[in-house]
């Protein structure tokens, strides 16, 4: 789209796109070309030597278990962290939007921990689920009488990693919900409530249907978030361990490429994810096109 | 409300507190932790009383992690990611907006299309791209025989290697990351809403392009410019894996990545109140952000992702 009036230069529009065009083009489709170019050659380490291999990579790269297991762990990784962030960030938003009274200093109390990097997110949770000085360790020993410990046991790993990414983004679908349930007329719920219908019985019935885009875009995005963002809560806290039980795919290319030199299988791995995102950012802008309407 | 609910509003209140404890309590027992002796810290389970060694602990995590120099390159990126990515898609934005020419679209869409691109899918090749920027025209440089005709220059034989690295540099901090499509994409939804009239009235009074920008777009954008400012601000202060790459020298390494020195492992004392203490001092300033600039902050997020 282009505005009625606009100016004419036969230099200046190009002058002006270009940090951005030669930015895009140098860190971002350039190596975007070359690893899908080296996934297609098998390098030594020191890349001295490589050769063309045609779908080697990919192969190797699905017929290896500890590949498919990551991508078993990034599956239930990412859902329990979209389960557990939409789930309390639902909640707290119909919570706080029901409140009367201290409605600015409820949301700013539960914004704040947005800011909150996710490696840093990361580091307390270690902490208060350590399985020697963690509070909330101590509590699961005592209480539920789980043997824990998350430097051992991969389960529990993947629990603590879990806690970690999903508080983070608490705060962040917070925001949104808020946002969404103000869009939504009073009328309706009002016409409801002079029907009889309960409050319970409002919500399920208006409130959430009418919440669904928001619900939609909110699961993408914490889907992308927990696939790609929490590289730094694994990285600080578990390394991948232990033993693999918490490697996600995003960790994985990191640690084959940069650790591993395995470049080959390094870069069929960032284009299986590069395919997944392109996927579902398709899936997004079609399904927002069709259906979500944002008033704002 | 609608109605009188007086039971469901206590409930309301009374999980609305129980949440905002659970939201806080992470932060507020790594605080309390950050108090407390070492031998308080790692007795099970700590007591929840504050210390008095706040300000020992602070200081001993300050000088063993180098926060000092770790906090300045992070605020350093942070801004340097803020102000260019804002800067770049801007005048991007008003490119595609206020001009007609040939590659408008193209350009729209190389650019949209790095929403695809998030730099954990191109980890290795990007960090070779920063390794040796000038590595992409080796392959030119060859094919032109330049070698050849620089060796006839000099009159003996010569090889030449471009190189340019920004490893360990704040260009090679920001500029990789200064590239944004949702803020390009934002600011080209701004601009279209902007009436034409503006644009007419300014062309009528003899303005160039850039004193329409200038005097016209630039002032209209302010508080898209605030909110996109705490939202890159915070994105730029928390980056992990690009500065994890491409720093190797701990003085240029940002905070959030030294952290993890700090933590303490198996065999190490267990000097978490160290580590705490350091984790509450380097999450403070994008908090302080969100938190001052709140009004702008929901904006910024909501206008920026939708």
């Amino acid at each position: 789209m282009i505005k009625r009036s606009f100016f004419k230069s036969s230099y200046l529009p190009y002058l002006l796109i270009f940090p951005q065009v030669i930015i895009t083009l140098t860190f971002f489709y350039w190596p975007a070309l070359q690893g899908l170019i080296q996934s297609f050659h098998l390098s030594d380490p020191f890349g001295i030597e490589s050769r063309f291999v045609w779908f080697y990579n990919y192969i190797e790269l699905f017929t290896d278990p500890l590949y498919l297991k990551s991508i078993l762990i990034t599956v239930v990784f990412s859902m329990s962290v979209a389960s557990v962030s939409l789930g309390l960030g639902l909640f707290l938003a119909t919570m706080a939007n029901r409140a009367l009274k201290a409605k600015p200093l409820v949301r700013t109390m539960l914004i704040w921990p947005y800011a909150v990097a996710p490696a840093i997110s990361g580091i307390m949770w270690l902490f208060l689920l350590h399985p020697s000085y963690g509070i909330i360790a101590l509590g699961i020993k005592r209480w539920l009488g789980i043997d824990w410990n998350p430097v051992l046991n991969g389960t529990d790993a993947m629990a603590m990693i879990t806690m970690a990414a999903a508080w983070k983004q608490i705060s962040y679908n917070f925001v949104f919900f808020v946002a969404g349930l103000q869009a939504i007329p009073k009328s309706l719920i009002e016409a409801a409530a002079i029907d009889g219908a309960s409050p319970f019985r409002r919500f399920w019935t208006i409130t959430f249907p009418l919440l669904s885009p928001t619900f939609f875009f909110l699961s993408v995005m914490n889907i992308i978030y927990s696939f790609f963002e929490t590289f730094g809560v694994i990285h600080t806290v578990t390394q991948g361990g232990p033993g693999g039980s918490t490697n996600i795919l995003v960790y994985k290319v990191y640690q084959d490429g940069f650790v591993g030199l395995n470049l080959g299988s390094s870069s069929a791995q960032s284009v299986v994810l590069m395919a997944l995102i392109i996927f579902i950012t398709f899936l997004q802008f079609r399904f927002v096109e069709k259906k979500v309407q944002y008033t704002g | 409300m609608v109605e009188k609910t007086p039971l469901l509003d206590f409930f309301t209140y009374a999980f609305l507190i129980i949440g905002i404890f659970i939201v806080g309590f992470p932060i507020i027992y790594s605080l309390i932790a950050a108090t407390l002796p070492l031998e308080d810290v790692s007795r099970v389970p700590m007591p929840f009383i504050p210390g008095d060694q706040f300000l020992v602990n602070m200081k001993e995590a300050w000088t063993r992690g180098d926060l000092g120099t770790q906090i300045f390159n992070s605020f350093v990126m942070a801004s340097g990611i803020t102000v260019g990515k804002i800067a770049i898609s801007m005048i991007g934005a008003f490119s595609i907006v206020y001009f007609d020419y040939r590659f408008r679209a193209a350009a729209f869409a190389s650019v949209f299309c790095t929403l695809m691109l998030p730099v954990e899918v191109r980890i290795m090749p990007t960090y070779e791209v920063a390794a040796n920027l000038l590595g992409p025209l080796q392959p030119v440089w060859d094919f032109l025989h330049m070698d050849g005709l620089i060796s006839w220059f000099a009159g003996h034989d010569m090889e030449v290697i471009l190189n340019w690295s920004l490893l360990d540099s704040y260009t090679g901090l920001i500029l990789p990351l200064v590239a944004s499509a949702t803020c390009t994409f934002l600011f080209r939804q701004f601009f279209l809403t902007v009436p034409e009239e503006l644009c007419e009235a300014a062309k009528m009074d003899g303005a160039s392009p850039m004193m329409f920008f200038r005097k016209v777009l630039f002032p209209l954008s302010k508080t898209n410019i605030a909110a996109l400012v705490v939202i890159e601000f915070v994105y730029g202060y928390n980056q992990y894996l690009w500065p994890l790459l491409v720093t190797t020298n701990p003085k240029m390494t940002t905070a959030v990545i030294g952290l993890q020195n700090l933590i303490p492992q198996a065999d190490d004392l267990p000097e978490w109140n160290i580590a705490l203490g350091a984790a509450v001092l380097v999450m403070l300033p994008p908090i302080l952000v969100v938190l001052f600039m709140q009004r702008w902050f929901v904006k910024g997020l909501i206008e920026k992702e939708k």
